[in-house]
């Protein structure tokens, strides 16, 4: 592949990053993708409209989020320090709401009155109802049965928020499929409709959108770090579902050549199980949600079943924009396992007084292994995406407690 | 000349108007897929989409999203399709077939791989709902092959693009007749005649129209201005289930045969 320069240059104006991206899908959805994409690119420019933008950021969502040194933790793995950019500390508990924030203000800014959002985990569905409660739009969201049994509190937080929360038998009745559904009803309802994607997959310009929308993240923590510690992070690490949060820090850091970048993705039960969710270590380059990026699929090119402790993981594709820093060697993809995962959970929660969701958990552990590559000197970078409150019965029926 | 050219010319020729049946290959049993492709053309289809089964058929309603969980859930595969086709040629090889899908099962399989493999087994044409125009560049090996890309126009489609994808159109162009999932019921026979009069204003080639037929009544409609119908969910709907090769035949023979008579009506 040839050198890339400036990793910001993308995606080009049909939304590809190198071969990855594009716009995969039906032709009554080009209509609508154009008008988003207009739209957005117009609105991405303009003063009045990232005024607006900054004032919900600060006064809704509690921006700018701390970076802070996770002293003990670091302590106890002896290594490298350990700073997490606390995103668990947004309103509503994630980095979501970053995005869903910017989204419903180019709904309306399109004249759009009903919003439809899918969700894995229920932190996006929430994120939505959220934004449509305070925008007073209407709001369906589209979620697979067997991620209403594994998140009921969430499911009960967007009813509260007067959302419609619609259950999706069909397929793995899981993320993927809450997608197909959510796509299918905005082709049905493109006219009044607004489809706030969560993640930086999709057809253009929703890869390109919703990394801009949570590129704030980046875009702080590397202004902090450098306030606060003179200088950028040795490596940063993310976990990669669809890949939002992690996209939204790395973003700011692509073209600091020397701050590495890891990614960690769902390994499961283990990737040489086959029971995980891992689609950049372990998939391959296919077409998936409107967008060419790798996928976990078989030889006939169906999309398979994938598993993860962590619902907002448990994932078939992934974001493009990831994909491409994959082959271009900018950012390396690792599997952490569940058990990896709830390791990391309780010793935040011990050594910090943290709760992570057990998506960041990935994160959390593989910062922890980061760590101890790195001189006591260095610094590990970890976005710690959202709070573990939602995941609390999850965790005690895995451990045999009854809560 | 391509089989799909040479069906519509003689179409043309005839003064009829096609009638096209989709079918999900494998479905309802795959010891029947080459049985129902015969029934089909027995009943009176000019041409047959088969459907390759995908796991994530976006753009589809429940009805063929089923049908394709089914043949899945059966095991069918790309590699199947295009050995149900290479069967069906034996007997016929005038019929054109056109496989109907999503781009993974293609992309997975190779598509030099997949261009030769189906032209060699009869197949005539592609139509790949989640590659529009902008796309079709990875299609270069299917056309090269042979394979004639179809391409869809939709109620939504912008003038300017419309007047694009005419000019790229070849086989025939597939007008998606509302703005919805396949196998919604609604359709306003007005607004397609002035849609698909626009179209021919713009294409050379012929105009199928369908999304929401379901019956002789529908699809009379649409055969005053339309060269071809396409029929899919109301008739993958009719055969679910249906498990012996006989009963197949009689329910595509009963399902087909009054909206043949009624385009024949003229």
């Amino acid at each position: 592949m040839q050198e890339i320069r400036d990793f910001h240059a993308f995606p080009d104006a049909q939304g590809r990053f190198g071969q990855f991206g594009g716009s995969y899908v039906a032709e009554t959805l080009m209509a609508p993708l154009a008008e988003l994409t207009e739209a957005y690119l117009r609105l991405r420019d303009d003063p009045a409209f990232i005024a607006e933008l900054d004032r919900d950021l600060t006064n809704y969502v509690g921006r700018p989020s701390p970076v802070y040194f996770a002293e003990r933790l670091t302590r106890h793995v002896g290594g490298a320090r350990i700073l997490l950019k606390r995103e668990d500390l947004n309103h509503t508990g994630a980095h979501k709401i970053n995005n869903t924030v910017g989204q419903a203000l180019v709904a309306r800014h399109m004249g759009k009155t009903r919003i439809i959002a899918e969700t894995g985990a229920g932190q996006h569905g929430v994120a939505s109802a959220t934004v449509a409660a305070r925008l007073g739009l209407q709001c369906v969201v589209y979620m697979g049965a067997v991620d209403i049994e594994r998140q009921k509190i969430n499911v009960y937080r967007m009813k509260l928020l007067g959302a419609e929360v619609v259950p999706v038998t069909s397929g793995s009745k899981t993320l993927k499929d809450a997608l197909n559904e959510a796509m299918r009803d905005w082709v049905t309802n493109v006219a009044d409709t607004f489809y706030i994607i969560g993640t930086v997959a999709g057809p253009h310009p929703y890869p390109l959108m919703v990394r801009d929308f949570n590129a704030i993240v980046g875009r702080e923590a590397r202004a902090q770090l450098l306030d606060q510690y003179g200088r950028l992070p040795d490596v940063l690490t993310a976990c990669v579902g669809g890949g939002s949060n992690a996209m939204g820090l790395f973003h700011a850091f692509l073209n600091d050549r020397g701050v590495r970048i890891v990614g960690a993705e769902a390994a499961g039960e283990g990737i040489a199980t086959g029971h995980h969710a891992a689609s950049l270590a372990a998939g391959r380059p296919g077409v998936l949600h409107g967008n060419r990026t790798y996928v976990l699929c078989d030889d006939d090119g169906q999309i398979t079943e994938t598993h993860s402790i962590s619902a907002g993981l448990d994932y078939p594709g992934v974001g493009p924009e990831h994909a491409f820093l994959k082959d271009a060697g900018r950012a390396e993809y690792v599997g952490v396992t569940d058990d990896e995962a709830l390791a990391a959970f309780h010793l935040l929660c011990r050594t910090e007084g943290i709760l992570p969701a057990l998506e960041s958990s990935h994160a959390v552990a593989q910062a922890i292994k980061l760590a101890r590559e790195y001189p006591k000197d260095g610094i590990v970078l970890c976005n710690l995406s959202g709070r573990g409150d939602k995941d609390v019965h999850t965790i005690a029926a895995r451990e045999g407690v009854t809560v | 000349m391509n089989r799909i050219d040479r069906r519509f010319a003689a179409l043309k020729s005839a003064g009829r108007t096609g009638l096209i049946p989709f079918v999900t290959a494998g479905d309802p049993a795959p010891e029947h897929a080459v049985a129902l492709m015969h029934a089909l053309v027995e009943s009176g289809a000019d041409l047959i989409e088969l459907g390759v089964p995908f796991s994530d058929p976006m753009a589809d309603g429940p009805v063929i999203q089923h049908a394709s969980e089914r043949a899945i859930a059966k095991g069918v595969g790309l590699a199947d399709v295009l050995g149900w086709v290479a069967e069906f040629r034996r007997r016929d090889v005038d019929t054109p077939v056109v496989l109907m899908g999503y781009l993974n099962p293609i992309e997975i399989h190779g598509y030099v791989r997949f261009g030769e493999e189906a032209v060699q087994a009869g197949v005539d044409g592609v139509l790949l709902v989640d590659c529009p125009l902008e796309e079709s560049a990875v299609l270069a090996p299917l056309r090269d092959a042979g394979l004639r890309q179809i391409l869809l126009a939709a109620p939504t489609t912008a003038p300017e693009r419309l007047a694009n994808l005419c000019k790229a159109a070849e086989g025939f162009l597939y007008y998606v007749s509302f703005a919805g999932i396949t196998g919604a019921a609604r359709l306003s026979t007005t607004d397609i005649a002035a849609r698909v009069a626009d179209i021919r204003s713009h294409a050379n080639a012929p105009v199928a129209v369908g999304f929401g037929v379901r019956d002789a009544g529908s699809a009379k409609a649409i055969a005053g201005f339309a060269d071809a119908v396409v029929i899919g969910s109301a008739l993958v709907e009719r055969l679910e289930g249906v498990a012996s090769a006989t009963e197949v035949a009689d329910r595509v023979l009963g399902f087909l045969a009054p909206i043949r008579s009624a385009l024949d009506a003229g």
